[in-house]
């Protein structure tokens, strides 16, 4: 189910109410912090174990450059090896492509159920609505992605889609939609999902994934997982269907000896995930098992917009770890959910402006103090922080606020006339008499901080007056 | 224009324009040059992986200990063998499957019920075994990993829908790091790949649950690695 | 040495004691201390909203205000950053940007201009207490000041420093950001005052007063107030 209505108020709107309600919830914000620590913890284990972190961020922001400035070319030669091993490769330049391209091979293949691996750029493009529409089963087989199914939630963070329930709730709705028994053990509540999904893997025709690296020296996909859901995705149907984003390419399969580490430890504080597979193509002459086919879907759906972007590029040089939302105060404090959006946190606010519209999605650019807490994780070395600042500039470029034009305009007169300037400081200490009467209360102008925190006095004597006081 | 045309034109088109260089913005590794990022400037940066084979032997058992996979070091097939025949023997196995394999036979000796894929097999059949032996293409030391093949190893259910993976392995299997173990799968296989490769790290596993680790959420729930001399 | 101050217009405004203090502490290493007068704001505001055109006009008026100035000591580090930083990018095009480029290469936040120009760590200073150091984030991540001010504490005789759990965590202040997304920057706000209070310690240090501003205000308001000191009123202490 997506998080995003066709109507409904404004994405801005929606945010605000979403942001208002999260943040006044301790109770989450604690279970968020709480899911955090241990992430913490691990990742700088793991990073320290390098020998250089800053070193292999250095390395893999090159490659990076690398492969999405030779963009095409690299998809060409992926496209060119994969298929002749005899996978089929769609290119589709957007969401629309996408979808008709797999339910025409669901509908070619007599495809009656399809399980799914996790894949961000599934919902990006609505899939299951599509095959549920249509009929389908769709089951999601990764674990947090199955429990936000059930709840018809979309997942909250990029890499852990469950984060935000506890294990009562889980248990809860488990009992409502398995009928299984009420259990207060984690390990208890997954093997009641192994077992649901083991059938779904035995029976299922189709298996769609996603794909966190495309090889294009080599024509594979790389996929990384914990579960196994993907590898058993893989293996037991028929057809397998990946979706994959253009931006995904490396150049070299060697590459991946940094990248598979590094989004490892940057994602979720390993030191290697637990199942790092690459696909070559559906099953080869002489092997067991394996799908008889295999497409790969290569999706644009605007990454080409931002590829056109050069100030901002190299945000297509995101490897998913999600990363820069565990660092964020703002993602820890509103929650994946409150972006309204596919891709959360500071890579969500920084590329969703690019995919879905500038205007319509520039607040998530806005509603940051640019710590740039997000540009020191990123393991890429994307700009994040300062794209947020350029979406800003671009946005009031484009179409700029009349209250803004007119506020900062003032703010430009003032400040560039010393002498009214200083005259403002003395007038504020003049107005600030008055501010008591209306303090929190519907009339007072700075209500916006006092309702949390007291408002600052200006000096009897400003700094300038003291120092020219001084030199009497 | 067909959907390939159209994003090739569009990309094309994007990449009219350059982007600044990563390096515009704070480098702090002396590599900067394009060309020098294969494995031996990826070795500066990574975990260290030792320098003798007894030293990585040393890495893996501790990353395998850390992951919570059985790494069993054996004098001998016969040693592998009464390993193996414990476990089934301790976890209660009536049926196990595995690929025909010198490696693999020579520690299967006493089982009955041995379920081998190699012709092909029923889903259910497969999934109904307790476990599930196969070979790998090596081990990895840096981070405690087997890779395993859709060729050599059994094909792709095998090593991941019984419940207990065993791995047969041989000491001159264990390579330093993710790098050489890529070296290796290039020149085996040289463009001729398998249709997967695998690299396993640990039995499966899970944190979507309040961020708690539980193994065994799809894939195996036990992992074993037996290694020979 | 001849330095000039770079006042930032709150500290102007609210906290002239800060300037009035650093003024203090170079004077006692044996420097000349000047204010340049014509200064009024970095630009920061319109800056960060978007409006590059009018945090342009702003920026070049403190560039003339600036001009023929040897060394520029920042009272802030977002200030700071907009100069270093963030001046070359607003120029860049623009016929001003070479000297944007040489007011930044001139420009140094108080902490990294004590430490890392004039080597200096101990200035001398007693200041009895336990604090905890809130570290801005644009000192900490755009001017890369994370120990300057640590080793500057570390001499300050009398003080011991307690570190905070979220020290390096955003405050929540970030400019206008406080009051355009008031709900999120209170939330954060809280954060930092729990960790804050969670160390014992009797007071706040920051080098940067907007965040102190802030945070302040918000446990003045929350019933628990604790004192904020800029890290030069610190170090001015004798």
């Amino acid at each position: 189910m997506s998080a995003t209505a066709s109507q409904g108020p404004p994405p801005s709107s929606a945010f605000r109410a979403s942001a208002r309600r999260f943040t006044r919830d301790l109770r989450h914000r604690g279970l968020i912090q709480k899911a955090l620590s241990g992430y913490y913890t691990k990742r700088d284990e793991n990073k320290s174990r390098f020998q250089s972190w800053q070193g292999a961020r250095d390395l893999a922001a090159e490659i990076k450059f690398e492969a999405v400035n030779h963009l095409d070319r690299h998809l060409e030669e992926f496209a060119s090896r994969i298929e002749s091993r005899g996978a089929k490769v769609h290119w589709c330049p957007d969401a629309e492509a996408a979808r008709s391209a797999i339910l025409a091979i669901a509908r070619e293949n007599n495809v009656r159920s399809i399980i799914k691996s996790k894949s961000m750029t599934s919902e990006e493009i609505h899939l299951n609505d599509a095959l549920e529409s249509a009929g389908y089963g769709v089951f999601e087989s990764d674990l947090g992605e199955y429990i936000v199914q059930l709840r018809h939630e979309a997942p909250y963070h990029l890499v852990f889609p469950a984060m935000h329930l506890t294990r009562g709730e889980i248990s809860d709705l488990f009992q409502k939609e398995l009928g299984s028994e009420p259990t207060d053990s984690p390990e208890e509540l997954t093997m009641i999902a192994r077992r649901v999904m083991r059938k779904k893997f035995c029976e299922a025709d189709m298996g769609i994934s996603g794909a966190n690296f495309g090889v294009a020296s080599t024509g594979m996909i790389s996929i990384t997982e914990n579960e196994g859901n993907a590898r058993l995705t893989t293996a037991l149907p028929r057809i397998h269907v990946a979706i994959m984003g253009i931006e995904k390419i490396v150049p070299r399969m060697s590459d991946l000896a940094l990248f598979l580490p590094m989004l490892a430890t940057a994602g979720a504080g390993q030191a290697l995930t637990c199942y790092n597979t690459l696909f070559a193509g559906p099953r080869q002459p002489g092997e067991t098992d394996g799908p008889e086919q295999f497409h790969v879907i290569l999706l644009d759906n605007r990454r080409t917009a931002l590829l056109a972007d050069p100030e901002q590029r190299d945000a297509l040089h995101c490897i998913r770890c999600g990363a820069c939302l565990n660092v964020c105060p703002i993602f820890k404090n509103v929650g994946g959910h409150s972006y309204g959006t596919t891709y959360q946190g500071p890579i969500g606010s920084v590329i969703t402006p690019h995919l879905r519209g500038l205007q319509s999605w520039k607040h998530l650019s806005g509603a940051s103090s640019l710590c740039g807490a997000c540009t020191e994780a990123c393991p890429v070395k994307i700009d994040l922080h300062h794209h947020l600042l350029q979406n800003r500039r671009n946005a009031a470029a484009q179409k700029p606020l009349w209250y803004e034009r007119l506020a900062f305009a003032g703010f430009q007169f003032l400040m560039r006339n010393p002498a009214l300037y200083a005259l403002s400081l003395k007038l504020g200490r003049l107005g600030q008499i008055f501010h008591p009467l209306v303090n929190g209360s519907p009339l007072d102008p700075a209500r916006a901080w006092t309702s949390s925190r007291s408002l600052p006095k200006l000096a009897p004597r400003s700094f300038r007056e003291k120092w020219k006081a001084r030199a009497k | 224009m067909n959907g390939r045309e159209t994003i090739l034109a569009r990309i094309r088109e994007a990449l009219k324009a350059p982007a600044p260089h990563p390096a515009s913005h704070g480098a702090h590794a002396p590599h900067g040059a394009a060309s020098e990022h294969g494995p031996d400037a990826f070795r500066h940066w990574l975990p260290p992986v030792g320098d003798s084979p007894d030293d990585r032997l040393a890495l893996f058992a501790k990353n395998s200990e850390a992951l919570k996979t059985t790494f069993v070091v054996c004098e001998s097939p016969a040693a592998a063998a009464a390993h193996a025949t414990r476990i089934a023997s301790a976890e209660a196995w009536k049926k196990v499957a595995a690929h025909r394999s010198p490696l693999v036979e020579s520690v299967l000796g006493d089982f009955p019920d041995v379920l081998f894929t190699d012709g092909g097999f029923e889903t259910a059949a497969l999934e109904a075994c307790d476990a599930g032996f196969t070979t790998c293409e090596c081990l990895v030391a840096q981070t405690g990993s087997a890779l395993v093949s859709s060729r050599d190893n059994g094909g792709r259910a095998l090593s991941v829908l019984p419940p207990h993976h065993i791995i047969v392995a041989t000491r001159s299997q264990l390579l330093p790091d993710l790098s050489a173990a890529f070296e290796l799968v290039e020149s085996k296989y040289g463009g001729n790949f398998p249709s997967m490769l695998s690299f396993i790290t640990g039995p499966s596993r899970t944190g979507d649950i309040e961020r708690i680790l539980v193994l065994g959420a799809h894939g195996p729930k036990n992992l074993t690695i037996l290694l020979l001399p | 040495m001849k330095i000039s101050l770079f006042v930032p217009c709150f500290v102007d405004a609210i906290f002239p004691d800060v300037g009035m203090a650093a003024a203090g502490v170079l004077e006692r290493l044996g420097h000349t201390v000047d204010f340049p007068e014509k200064q009024t704001c970095c630009g920061q505001p319109p800056f960060n909203t978007g409006m590059w055109d009018p945090a342009r006009e702003v920026a070049r008026h403190q560039l003339r205000a600036f001009d023929g100035v040897e060394t520029l000591v920042s009272l802030s580090g977002s200030c700071g950053a907009m100069i270093k930083v963030f001046y070359p990018q607003l120029f860049a095009g623009d016929r001003d940007e070479k000297s944007a480029c040489d007011l930044a290469s001139r420009t140094h936040e108080f902490s990294d201009f004590l430490v890392n120009i004039l080597k200096v760590e101990d200035v001398g200073a007693r200041f009895p207490g336990r604090a905890t150091f809130h570290d801005g984030c644009h000192g900490l991540r755009e001017l890369g000041l994370k120990t300057p001010p640590r080793k500057l504490l570390a001499n300050v005789r009398g003080l011991e420093l307690i570190e905070m759990k979220e020290a390096e965590t955003c405050c929540g202040f970030g400019g206008m950001f406080s009051v355009k997304f008031p709900m999120i920057s209170t939330a954060m706000g809280e954060v930092k005052c729990d960790s804050l209070i969670e160390t014992g310690a009797d007071f706040l240090v920051s080098n940067d007063s907007s965040c102190l501003m802030h945070i302040g205000g918000m446990l003045e308001k929350q019933g628990r107030p604790r004192k904020c000191y800029h890290l030069a009123e610190i170090l001015a202490a004798t």
